[in-house]
């Protein structure tokens, strides 16, 4: 049966049918087509597909639409300003190279916003172990836990 | 997925007389466990009962000497709790071990213990402080509570509502990850009230199990030294691609040692 939903997604509103078997990840892609949200295992262990629900990161290959009802949803498409420059953790991933394929930097990304905001990421240990939920085959993780760093301090400036 | 339905309740009462009407429905916490077992075909409910609504459910109260703690309070919630960190420091850091960021913030300590996974942490905590579950009908003492392989106490149409732990004087929890999932390829909870002591494993069994010869080494003198030359034999232990049941047996007491030396610190 269709279930009637409402939510917002990167500041928006969306009103939809969904069926109630619907996950977050195939709604944002295949129904709002904000493509920048991958899907990589679909077992909730890559985190290719994080995004922030109420601020907090989450798998969305793991949450069903139906939970999300009245929520706040941010994609990686909703956090760059709008004149079109890059959010400061993008910035700091091209500067530190955060990345090669590219295709759980959109995940990494979220996830290392939500760790800034609401975490201790002081040091190197700290950064990878909150990390441990993003999974990167080609990096190695040194450049990305370096643009974590560089971008912490930004982002903390920016919230004060 | 077959066709499913689903309720959001708003209040206790309605949630349990969804489940008594729809045997073939599930209660829905977090998800961070169904949702993948949905997926992999592993159970194909005729409906989904979200508690996600249900504020009742949440938070974190100190009432005397124990901490109650809300069924839908998610894993981060606990372990970022105020009351957590300062009475039971275990059990925070238990919670900010779970699975990775993202599940912590999803997961809750409800949705784990009704699932009774083999290799959570929680159940490790829950039997190891000798907590009480209260459901929508009644108290339920952790003794009795976990049963077997994913079997529990509850009732089919039965809710948990809060998880009741008493604190401790000392208490430590440390557990072997696997390292891709987190989970516990073993994990002990140890703790000291008076002169009990409590030792639940996690991880090694069908489901969490206390651990009486290790208890009663322990009440003699609680000191990692008390444990010299204990084994534990790997009889009904689990075996899988990450550890034998002896590796797991084995396991055991190196752990035990390391959580009583983490209380004692």
């Amino acid at each position: 049966m269709p279930l009637q939903i409402q939510l917002r997604v990167n500041g928006s509103a969306v009103t939809t049918e969904i069926t109630p078997d619907t996950l977050l990840a195939t709604f944002l892609r295949e129904h709002l087509h904000l493509t920048g949200t991958h899907v990589g295992c679909d077992t909730a262990s890559c985190g290719a597909c994080t995004v922030l629900l109420d601020g907090l990161a989450v798998k969305s290959c793991n949450v069903l639409v139906a939970q999300v009802q009245n929520c706040d949803i941010t994609t990686i498409e909703g956090i760059t300003p709008a004149d079109g420059s890059l959010h400061p953790m993008q910035a700091a991933f091209k500067a530190c190279h955060g990345l090669q394929c590219g295709f759980c930097t959109p995940g990494m990304i979220m996830s290392a916003i939500d760790l800034v905001m609401h975490h201790d990421h002081s040091s190197d240990a700290e950064i990878r172990a909150g990390l441990t939920g993003n999974l990167c085959r080609c990096t190695g993780y040194h450049n990305i836990v370096r643009a974590v760093m560089q971008a912490a301090p930004i982002m903390r400036s920016a919230k004060s | 997925m077959p066709s499913l339905s689903y309720h959001r309740p708003s209040s206790i009462t309605e949630a349990v007389q969804m489940a008594h009407d729809d045997p073939d429905a599930k209660l829905l916490a977090g998800g961070q466990s169904i949702i993948p077992s949905l997926k992999l075909g592993l159970l194909a409910p005729s409906a989904f009962i979200d508690l996600g609504g249900l504020a009742d459910l949440r938070g974190v109260r100190l009432a005397g000497r124990s901490l109650r703690i809300g069924a839908m309070s998610s894993h981060a919630e606990v372990a970022n709790s105020a009351d957590v960190r300062k009475h039971l420091p275990a059990l925070a850091h238990l919670a900010s071990g779970i699975g990775d960021r993202q599940v912590r913030n999803r997961g809750t300590i409800g949705g784990s213990l009704a699932n009774n996974d083999p290799a959570a942490d929680y159940p490790g905590a829950v039997l190891g402080l000798g907590a009480e579950l209260r459901t929508d009908r009644r108290a339920i003492p952790a003794d009795s509570f976990f049963q077997g392989l994913f079997a529990t106490a509850l009732g089919p149409d039965e809710i948990i509502t809060a998880v009741e732990f008493p604190l401790p004087e000392r208490a430590a929890y440390v557990k072997f990850p696997q390292p891709a999932s987190r989970f516990a390829l073993v994990g002990v909870f140890v703790s000291l009230t008076g002169k009990s002591v409590r030792v639940a494993v996690t991880g090694a069994g069908a489901c969490v199990f206390r651990v009486p010869e290790l208890e009663q080494a322990l009440a003699r003198g609680f000191s990692p030294e008390s444990l010299a030359g204990i084994t534990m034999p790997a009889d009904a232990l689990n075996t899988d691609l990450h550890g034998s049941a002896e590796y797991r047996a084995h396991l055991i007491p190196v752990l035990t040692r390391r959580a009583v030396a983490q209380a004692l610190a």
